[in-house]
């Protein structure tokens, strides 16, 4: 296998942004946003777990079939949530 | 010295239970799926004997309930999603590759032993006094009210779909990465299409029937009530995770079957298969729109009439690259030079069934047409066509075309005739006048039913019958063309196709070097060499 | 490079490499989809019940649940260095770093366990004990279904975790690894950082609904 094309002054880069995500999505309890919360919330999840794809896993320097394997699980649980919230909220 | 070949490459029990060999793996998925079909098919045959008459004589209703669910589970579960891919899959796919064995032959030999491990659960279930919820297990009878060993059979259940995840994982990497020099997508036989596409629908589909069945054993052990109203909860959210699965679980079962036909027309017709990307394609088209399409299930059960139009639309939708496929078989025929050899007979009963179940499951996408049959005999007799016309068929007509490769023997041409005759006859006896009394309102389940439908039942009783005997002559005469069958060479159809290329039964390793292609699949016409079959 | 290195049924190190890295991120969408299974039902109750999740996310050990968030992270900081020094055939420094990860694994799981018992010592596991003060008392049991059950089967998935680490970290030990030849570190840390991700989602879900 190839050497590791991240250096670790870059995880630690990446480990630093996940922790300042992590306490900006539990100050963000503390501020009433509305509906909003929800949004910032779920926007700062998908950031975290994106970080840790594309560099501790690598699918940043992976080729692209690994990209598709990689959304894969996420599309086919849109298709989950989705197609069941079609009947949910359009119960009469 | 005489070769070794697969089977003669040591002959000790331990080189068989502890082998890594692709080969192997496939004929004891072989013994184990043959022995599950012989347990479902005897709970279909004492079913059908309780059918003969009106009144309940054979068995009491709880009883029965048990038998359609022991039927239901060890034929969906432990022998037609296995099937294929588990049998043919495993031992066809690295040589069809050119490749030496799997990318991962050790968890090849995991999945056998998850799936024994589930298959034993399953069986101690039934053993036990056995599980009266129907295969689709639906809350909350099975979740609460149901006293019968449903956590043993749920569990065993979501063990063997751990088997089913591994062994697709394996055909996938396998594909992409042990392709021979020269062996690219478009030059790979439509099996191997079909194989990938199958796997595709088993990695993504399977995980949520496991994690559903657990959900169902947790909310009965240890009240972790998901799915029961006392609660708050919808029972109904069990069916969508159930069939979100279930639904693409049936293209896990045609899928293959598919991939065996488009590979046994070109051959009997000595000629390149019709729209070879088309036929591609429409394996990958079916096996994502199958995900779409789960709720034409649940069209009364309480599910959004607004949800229900749209998957009756999206269900009209996955019909059309199955018909592609129907009409590309048929003009590979058209000009070509057929020889009516079992397999091909295999091959065109499934082509005409396959049709007419495909076409009823176009009625049944019709959400008016299918409140007024659902939980009849009509859906039953529409889910046989496919799943026995069809999927038992190809996979019939897939041993006797291989059989020659993995055995190394032929076996005899007119009982495999005479059989896929008594077989043909049988299953269209069993279930045509199921079609009719599903439209006359029987329902599915029952063991008694009015008198009036009793002259239908018979004959589907008589059907069952004259199959299971279409059945049992394969098993007699192909155990004897292992001892007393006439050896095979290489190639006895004179087929296309790297596995073709190979001694019959291959070496251990496949291939004594690599092989490089250099030219299309199916490619009859430019090899004149190859002469008839 | 050694012959033990390449198995059978491979032409090529890179080839067996790259078979390994398919073969698990394949075995990660699976993964997704499980997990989804239950994803998919907290969408649905939280649309049908938001009043019994904001009480409830506010009955979770909010300041344990972040420790454990960061405890989990730094685990994957840890693991990433464990392939890069496996990848650099420093095989000392691997093995250090697995048994680190694997001590903020544990560290993880004992917190858990920690909430556990005192949701135990609350009343507040589904079932014929099930007790809360609350108008939303019935579908409050439903969250705590979901919540058990979800993080259950993460706790699951890090046990497996820590026994593939404990067994990678005997390999790397025993000197199975070099520069040309580690898969197995490679693909136990991408499973380690998959758990790591559905934790990310779980926090949030279930901790922080609604304001405090």
């Amino acid at each position: 296998m190839d050497p590791d094309p991240i250096t670790k002054a870059t995880y630690i880069k990446v480990y630093l942004a996940l922790l300042a995500l992590l306490a900006a999505t539990v100050a963000a309890v503390f501020i009433n946003m509305g509906p909003f919360n929800i949004l910032v919330t779920m926007v700062i999840a998908i950031t975290k777990a994106l970080l840790v794809m594309l560099f501790f896993m690598h699918v940043r320097y992976s080729p692209r079939l690994i990209w598709i394997y990689a959304s894969l699980g996420v599309i086919w649980l849109t298709y989950l949530i989705g197609g069941t919230l079609t009947d949910v909220l359009t119960r009469i | 010295m005489k070769e070794l070949n697969y089977i003669t490459n040591g002959y000790s029990v331990k080189s068989w239970l502890l082998t890594k060999d692709h080969k192997r793996i496939a004929l004891m998925y072989l013994l184990a799926i043959t022995f599950f079909f012989f347990i479902g098919g005897m709970a279909a045959l004492i079913m059908r004997l309780e059918l003969l008459t009106p009144q309940a004589d054979v068995v009491q209703a709880e009883t029965y309930n048990k038998l359609f669910t022991l039927h239901g589970v060890t034929m969906v579960f432990f022998f037609l999603i296995p099937g294929i891919p588990a049998v043919l899959g495993n031992f066809l796919l690295p040589l069809m590759l050119g490749a030496r064995d799997l990318a991962f032959p050790r968890l090849n030999l995991t999945s056998f032993y998850i799936y024994v491990l589930g298959a034993s659960f399953t069986l101690a279930a039934a053993v036990l006094g056995g599980v009266d919820t129907g295969w689709t297990f639906y809350t909350p009878y099975s979740s609460t009210y149901s006293n019968t060993h449903v956590i043993t059979m749920a569990v065993g259940i979501l063990i063997t779909g751990f088997s089913s995840i591994l062994t697709g994982l394996n055909f996938i990497v396998t594909t992409h990465k042990m392709r021979a020099p020269g062996l690219t997508w478009f030059r790979l036989p439509l099996f191997v299409w079909a194989m990938y596409a199958t796997s595709l629908i088993i990695l993504l589909g399977t995980p949520v029937i496991s994690v559903t069945l657990a959900l169902v054993a947790l909310e009965r052990g240890f009240h972790m009530g998901i799915f029961d109203p006392a609660l708050g909860g919808d029972p109904l959210l069990f069916q969508h995770l159930f069939w979100f699965y279930s639904h693409p679980a049936v293209y896990i079962m045609v899928l293959p079957a598919m991939g065996v036909i488009s590979e046994i027309i070109p051959c009997f017709s000595r000629k390149r298969i019709f729209g070879y990307p088309f036929i591609a394609f429409s394996s990958m088209a079916i096996a994502v729109l199958g995900f779409f399409v789960w709720g034409h299930h649940m069209f009364i059960s309480g599910q959004s009439i607004y949800a229900g139009l749209v998957f009756s639309l999206l269900s009209f939708l996955v019909a059309i690259p199955s018909a592609v496929k129907v009409f590309n078989w048929t003009a590979t025929m058209y000009k070509g030079r057929i020889y009516l050899r079992t397999p091909m007979l295999y091959a065109l009963g499934f082509i005409g069934l396959f049709t007419i179940g495909g076409l009823t499951g176009i009625m049944l996408a019709a959400l008016g047409l299918d409140v007024h049959v659902h939980d009849t005999y009509f859906i039953v007799a529409h889910f046989h066509y496919i799943m026995v016309g069809g999927t038992i068929m190809a996979y019939l007509g897939g041993i006797h075309f291989w059989w020659p490769k993995i055995s190394g023997r032929l076996y005899p041409e007119f009982w495999g005739k005479l059989s896929a005759m008594i077989v043909f006859i049988g299953f269209n006896l069993t279930f045509f006048p199921q079609f009719i009394l599903g439209y006359l309102g029987m329902p599915r389940r029952y063991h008694v039913y009015p008198p009036e439908f009793q002259v239908l039942n018979v004959l589907s009783s008589a059907g069952a019958s004259i199959l299971g005997m279409g059945y049992l002559l394969p098993l007699i005469y192909l155990i004897w063309s292992l001892r007393y069958g006439e050896k095979a060479g290489d190639n006895p159809w004179n087929a296309t196709g790297l596995e073709w290329k190979t001694p019959s039964p291959p070496p251990t390793f496949n291939f004594e070097e690599t092989p490089v292609v250099t030219e299309e699949a199916y490619a009859y016409a430019s090899r004149p060499e190859l002469g008839h079959v | 490079m050694s012959d033990k290195e390449l198995s059978h049924q491979f032409e090529t190190l890179d080839q067996q490499a790259d078979a390994a890295t398919l073969g698990i991120w394949a075995f990660l969408a699976t993964e997704v989809l499980f997990f989804g299974g239950l994803f998919m039902l907290y969408t649905v109750y939280r649309f049908k019940f938001p009043a019994a999740f904001v009480e409830c996310s506010k009955l979770m050990d909010l300041r344990l649940g972040a420790i454990n968030t960061a405890v989990l992270l730094t685990s994957s900081l840890t693991m990433a260095f464990a392939v890069h020094s496996a990848r650099e055939g420093q095989k000392n420094s691997t093995v250090g770093w697995i048994l680190v990860t694997m001590l903020l694994g544990s560290v993880f799981l004992g917190i858990k366990g920690l909430e556990y018992y005192h949701k135990f010592a609350e009343h507040l596991v589904p079932g014929p004990y099930f007790q809360l003060d609350s108008p939303n008392r019935r579908e409050a049991q439903i969250f705590f279904s979901l919540y058990f059950g979800m993080t259950g089967l993460h706790a699951l998935h890090m046990i497996i975790g820590l026994v593939v680490l404990a067994v990678i970290a005997m390999m790397t030990s025993a000197g199975k690894f070099s520069k040309t030849y580690s898969n197995p570190v490679h693909i136990a840390g991408l499973y380690w950082h998959f758990v790591d991700i559905i934790w990310i989602f779980l926090f949030p879900l279930l901790y922080l609904i609604g304001n405090r």
